[in-house]
């Protein structure tokens, strides 16, 4: 082993709970866009190690799939992003509480 | 007597629906009295079959007759399975009956969305005739909800200024009831299945399971039975589960009240006299001093209230509480002769009540208050209406030669049998209740004439809206054996049951 | 002859009552225009009647030719009630009893009913009053034939109903319409009383109908304390419709009603009522002396305070309303110790007599033109001879002066209750000379005297209300005879129901009969003094008792202040506080602690994602927990 198991893990685990709590706890939107995709990077590590871990091939497979979709969705994410922008002039989330119930 | 095929009572029970959606085909422009004639004509032709379920029933045996049956969903044993027997029998006549009255009454009083309101009208039919003749515990559960739906609807629309309150109290406080009993079914399906091994959910099978009863407050018979007391003592409505019914009557339209006060609170008791009386006989004999006492209680209360009130309708309103109490006080009372009074009094609360209802919605038609201090001294100006009036009030205070008198001595002396301080009770329901429907009477119809200025006597529709009735009050004073013959088998079914217990 | 012809009698004037009351309703109504004279009405009322009369005195001619036994006829009707054990039937049953009771009944009424054709000549809805009135003597007939309880009580309420109708005939006022509401509510707390009984008869003996009763009672054992209930409860309901103590209230209310109302419902049948119950449970109330000691002295008490009361009454129907009740009182001493046919003899004799006196009041009221204060009269014997003359033979009569009828009725109750109690003796004297005090007082105003009206033209009355005057009189004057001490006719007639009839030892018999006699004598003379220079603006003699009396003894004030008023507020209290505010709260706050529940999950609500994104991730960790937790 070049590197012992946990440790790979728990660095990804910690990646991912930063994006996890980038995506909680920040209020623009393309950092919560950014998050995301720390997440899911986090989750493209994890494949890798695993898979080097247990000598499967089939966890990096998946990580092919886990990029492309992370491609397709930034893209996606970013276009309503710009949209939202130019209607409200404002990433704030905390602007967008349209759906609560007004007292 | 001729017997026709047993889905008669099918045919009778679900013909208003039908033909209430069918005059939903109608053009809308058309008049509103060519809707109200449609509707009639339905009611009528129901009334007529129902006449043939009357030709055809002899009431010998206790068992149920006219009795179709089909199952319905195998999984949880749910049958469609209706019948009738000697106490649905008397209560179906009454509502074929009375629903053509409530569609003639309201001749006059309903212009907006006329087509939907006689459909309601007739849905409302046919749901209290599958309700009073289903044999099926889910299928009545299922009826008793329908009924609910089509009076939501007429209280919201077309009735008075706080109908929307009204209705939806009505509806909830109903529906809350009804939840609890909805569980108490649930178990004793799931009671079917563990004792008997196999799912009905069919009146006659469940009678056969064994409930365990007993001196501890919880057991599972007064559980279930508290289930089902709740949901019909709320329909009844028993004191202290009567708040509904007086924002209920007040804002509801003149066919809605009738209605309601005719034959949806007669649904409380049957339930009783039907399912909780013969399912949970213990449950009963241990709650039996309770209900006795609510009863009377009721009697006294809701005289003391009507006396107070000065709306018209709130007045009528609460002597139906009054009323009702009896029919309580007679049928936990648990002898022949008390039950029977209760049922008795049913029906001519029925129609005591009914022909009330009638008149002041032909007052409020013509003055548009319901305020007694509007009104005074109306026997000089309308005699008919005030003659009608009177004799409507003789038989809401019980005066022999009326149907009332019977219902309340039978149940009086029936209460006396088991609990002599009840019955006396609600004997001084007998001063209380001349009290208030005398000092009504007085107030309106005797004293100098001159408030309402105008106000026609009764047009012809209307006397013959009220003489059927008053000649049936005074008919079925004389001649209560004519009905009590149809009805001993199926009362001395459920007498056995509680003599067991004894 | 037969049951049919006793069904007959019956019903004659319930189609008096459908001829006239639903041509009246049919025709006049609705177009207050009046149809047809008080001649016409009232003829046909009359005319039923007077059949009714006819048969009703045929049957006491055919019982007196038969043996004791024999005098009994049935009619088993049809089955009214047929529950189990409950058997009623609507039968009727004519025995020595009812014969009396339907004699009276009928003739006096007919005769009230020849009267009313004069006296309601000017009224605008003879239809309807005649109409009322056979309505009211069909019940009555019905109350006293009925062979059962039910059938009784059935007539019992009718003839409560028909008392309803004809005070609060004059509905225009509200105050005589308040009259007729008060009379049927006060009836209503006997019938409370009634009801019970009757019940507590059904669970002690298994039967409702006279006949088995008596069986029954006879040969029932361990039922004492039942019996002591039953008759108990049964005099409650006795109280209140022959108005005694406290139920009483009604009766000088009802003088609101026309005076023919009055004479034949007040005065003659429906408020004897209670003693004919009695008398027909005698079997019963003998078993029971406790009520029949209370029976006695509430009767006492009764006479005499009524009587008290009408010695200051202005109105002249009032005092005769509260002689009624007083001679009512009278009535029930009599059966209260022991002396059925004593009180039955008094209700026929006092039928008679006050009748007469009511129908002499009317003719006085109606010559007068509607005057019915005694201030105002006087002097009437000159223009109003011959109402004059009848009125002297009643007066004379309930004096009990003899050989008039009453002499002989109340002596023979005097003469019973001092072998009752001495306590009671006194007060019937007391009360005699009393009545004679009032009666002579009430004679004096009206017609003798010097005239106080000299403004109002009086005009004696016509034949058709002569004509029952005289007759009542002559009956007045003879009836006495039926009930001679030691050859009473009427003991001997009703040994059937009452059994044989014990007779008191001879001794004080005669010095009794004096004192009573002297009593009403001194009583007569002492009136005639006093009231021979009368000023209607002199003072009184005691002039705050008199004040006192005069207004009823506040009894009408204070019992309204005590139940009717305390009934409003109770009422009043239960609809706004315990309806409303309690139980309906109480829906009312389970409907908003269902809203503020809403409320407070609405907080979490808030609009913001990723609030919603923590929820789902609190979510994912607590079942993912769980799952690791059963699993491991």
């Amino acid at each position: 082993m070049i590197v012992e198991s946990w440790i790979l893990l728990s660095f990804c685990a910690l990646i991912f709970c930063v994006g996890l709590l980038g995506v909680l706890l920040r209020r623009n939107l393309l950092v919560i866009l950014m998050s995301i995709e720390l997440m899911l990077n986090a989750i493209n590590l994890t494949f890798v190690s695993f898979s080097y871990q247990l000598q499967d091939i089939h966890g990096q497979v998946c990580v092919f799939f886990v990029i492309a979709l992370a491609a397709s969705e930034s893209a996606v994410g970013l276009a309503l992003v710009i949209a939202w922008f130019r209607t409200m002039k404002t990433t704030d989330t905390y602007a967008m509480q349209y759906l609560r119930e007004s007292p | 007597m001729f017997k026709v095929s047993p889905s008669l009572l099918t045919l009778t029970i679900f013909f208003p629906l039908f033909w209430g959606s069918l005059s939903l085909w109608l053009p809308n422009k058309w008049r509103a009295s060519f809707f109200c004639t449609f509707a009639f004509l339905g009611s009528l032709i129901t009334c007529i079959l129902s006449l043939f379920l009357y030709q055809g029933f002899s009431g010998e045996t206790g068992a149920f007759e006219w009795v179709h049956s089909r199952l319905w969903l195998r999984d949880f044993g749910i049958y469609y399975e209706v019948g009738v027997d000697g106490m649905s029998l008397w209560l179906i006549l009454l509502t074929t009956f009375f629903v053509p009255f409530a569609i003639l009454c309201s001749l006059s009083s309903v212009q907006k969305q006329v087509k939907s309101y006689y459909f309601l009208l007739l849905a409302l039919e046919t749901g209290m005739l599958g309700a009073f003749a289903s044999l099926d515990l889910f299928l009545f559960y299922i009826f008793w909800e329908a009924m609910l739906i089509p009076m939501y609807f007429l209280i919201g629309i077309w009735g008075g200024k706080e109908r929307i309150y009204a209705s939806m109290k009505f509806f909830l406080y109903t529906l809350v009831g009804s939840l609890l009993m909805l569980s108490a079914i649930f178990y004793l399906g799931y009671e079917q299945v563990v004792q008997a091994g196999y799912h009905s959910m069919k009146f006659s099978d469940l009678l056969q399971l064994k409930l365990e009863g007993g001196y501890f407050f919880l057991n599972p018979q007064n559980l279930l039975f508290l289930g089902f007391a709740l949901a019909f003592a709320i329909k009844v409505p028993l004191f202290p589960f009567h708040t509904w019914l007086p924002d209920a009557h007040v804002q509801a339209p003149t066919a809605g009240s009738v209605i309601l006060a005719s034959i949806l609170l007669k649904m409380g008791g049957y339930g009783f006299l039907r399912f909780a009386f013969p399912l949970f006989p213990q449950a009963v004999m241990y709650f039996q001093p309770l209900f006795m006492g609510l009863g009377a209680f009721a009697i006294v209360y809701g005289a003391w209230i009507a006396l107070a009130q000065t709306d018209m309708k709130k007045l009528v309103a609460y002597s139906s509480v009054s009323h009702m109490g009896y029919v309580i006080l007679g049928l936990f009372s648990l002898n022949e002769s008390g039950m029977m009074g209760a049922y008795y009094q049913m029906l001519n609360h029925g129609l005591t009540a009914g022909a009330l209802f009638l008149m002041v919605g032909m007052l409020y038609e013509r003055s548009h208050t319901r305020e007694i201090a509007a009104f005074g001294g109306l026997a000089r100006v309308m005699p008919w209406f005030c003659v009608f009036f009177f004799l409507v009030t003789l038989s809401a205070v019980a005066l022999p030669g009326t149907s009332s008198f019977i219902g309340e001595f039978l149940i009086l002396l029936g209460a006396w049998q088991t609990a002599p301080f009840w019955s006396a009770l609600g004997a001084s329901g007998v001063i209380f209740g001349a009290v208030y429907m005398l000092t009504f009477f007085e107030k309106v119809a005797l004293g100098p004439d001159g408030k309402q200025k105008g106000m026609g006597d009764l047009s012809l529709r209307e006397i013959g809206l009220l003489v059927p009735l008053v000649v049936a009050i005074f008919s079925m004073g004389f001649c209560p054996n004519f009905f009590f013959s149809k009805m001993k088998s199926s009362f001395g079914r459920t007498q056995q049951i509680f003599q067991k217990h004894f | 002859m037969g049951s049919s012809a006793m069904v007959g009698m019956v019903l004659f004037p319930w189609m008096g009552f459908l001829i006239n009351g639903l041509g009246y309703w049919f025709f006049q109504s609705s177009s207050h225009q009046k149809k047809w004279s008080s001649a016409v009405a009232g003829s046909i009322g009359t005319l039923c009647m007077l059949f009714s009369c006819a048969l009703a005195w045929n049957f006491f001619f055919q019982f007196l030719g038969l043996p004791a036994e024999a005098r009994v006829l049935e009619y088993a009707g049809f089955s009214w009630i047929s529950l189990g054990k409950l058997q009623v039937d609507l039968g009727l049953r004519l025995d020595s009893l009812s014969s009396l009771f339907v004699c009276v009944i009928t003739l006096v009424g007919s005769l009230i009913h020849l009267y009313s054709i004069g006296y309601m000549k000017e009224d605008p809805t003879p239809g309807k009053f005649f109409a009322y009135l056979n309505l009211f003597c069909f019940f009555m007939l019905i109350l006293v034939l009925g062979d059962s309880f039910p059938v009784v009580f059935l007539g019992w309420e009718g003839v409560g109903l028909c008392s309803y109708l004809l005070i609060g005939y004059w509905y225009q006022d509200q105050a005589k319409a308040q009259a007729g509401k008060k009379a049927f509510l006060v009836n209503r707390i006997g019938d409370f009383g009634f009801l019970l009984g009757v019940f507590l008869v059904f669970t002690t003996f298994g039967t409702l109908a006279f006949e088995p009763l008596k069986h029954a009672v006879l040969n029932a054992v361990g039922v004492e304390r039942s019996i002591q209930w039953i008759c108990g409860l049964l005099f409650v309901g006795c109280m209140g419709k022959s108005a005694q103590i406290p139920l009483y209230i009604w009766l000088p209310d009802a003088m609101a009603g026309p005076t023919p109302v009055s004479a034949l419902i007040h005065a003659a049948t429906m408020v004897t009522s209670g003693i004919y119950l009695v008398t027909r449970l005698n079997f019963l109330f003998t078993l029971a002396p406790w009520v029949l000691h209370t029976m006695a002295w509430v009767g006492a008490f009764t006479a005499f305070f009524a009587a008290s009361i009408a010695l200051c009454q202005r109105d002249i129907k009032k005092v005769l309303a509260y002689s009624t009740v007083s001679q009512l009182g009278y009535m029930f001493l009599g059966c209260g110790v022991g002396a059925f046919g004593a009180g039955v003899f008094h209700v026929i004799t006092h039928a008679f007599f006050k009748a007469l006196l009511f129908l002499g009041a009317g003719s006085v009221i109606h010559g007068m033109h509607e005057e019915q204060d005694l201030f105002k009269m006087g002097g009437l014997r000159k223009e109003m001879p011959h109402t004059f003359l009848m009125v002297a033979l009643g007066w004379l009569a309930i004096c009990g002066i003899p050989p008039f009828s009453g002499f002989f009725s109340k002596d023979e109750i005097l003469g019973h209750a001092f072998h009752g109690s001495w306590g009671l003796w006194v007060l019937g004297v007391i009360t005699a000379a009393m009545t004679a005090f009032y009666m002579t007082r009430f004679f004096y105003l009206a017609f003798l005297g010097r005239s106080r009206h000299a403004s109002v033209h009086v005009h004696e009355s016509g034949w058709n209300m002569l004509m029952p005057l005289q007759v009542l009189g002559f009956f007045s004057v003879f009836a006495g005879f039926l009930g001679i001490p030691h050859a009473s006719w009427l003991e001997h007639w009703l040994e059937p129901i009452l059994g044989l009839s014990i007779h008191e030892p001879n001794g004080m018999e005669w010095p009794l009969m004096f004192i009573s006699v002297l009593a009403a004598v001194l009583g007569m003379i002492w009136s005639f003094s006093k009231y021979r220079r009368f000023d209607p603006c002199e003072a009184q003699a005691f002039p705050r008792l008199a004040h006192f009396l005069e207004h009823q003894g506040y009894v009408n004030e204070g019992l309204h202040t005590l139940f009717v008023v305390a009934l409003q507020r109770v009422s009043f209290f239960a609809w706004s506080v315990l309806d409303i505010k309690w139980i309906d709260g109480f829906v009312l706050g389970v409907s908003s602690l269902a809203t503020q529940l809403g409320g407070l999950f609405r907080l979490l609500q808030t609009g913001v994602v990723q609030h919603y994104l923590l929820m789902v991730l609190m979510g994912l960790l607590m079942s993912t927990g769980y799952w690791m937790y059963v699993q491991g």
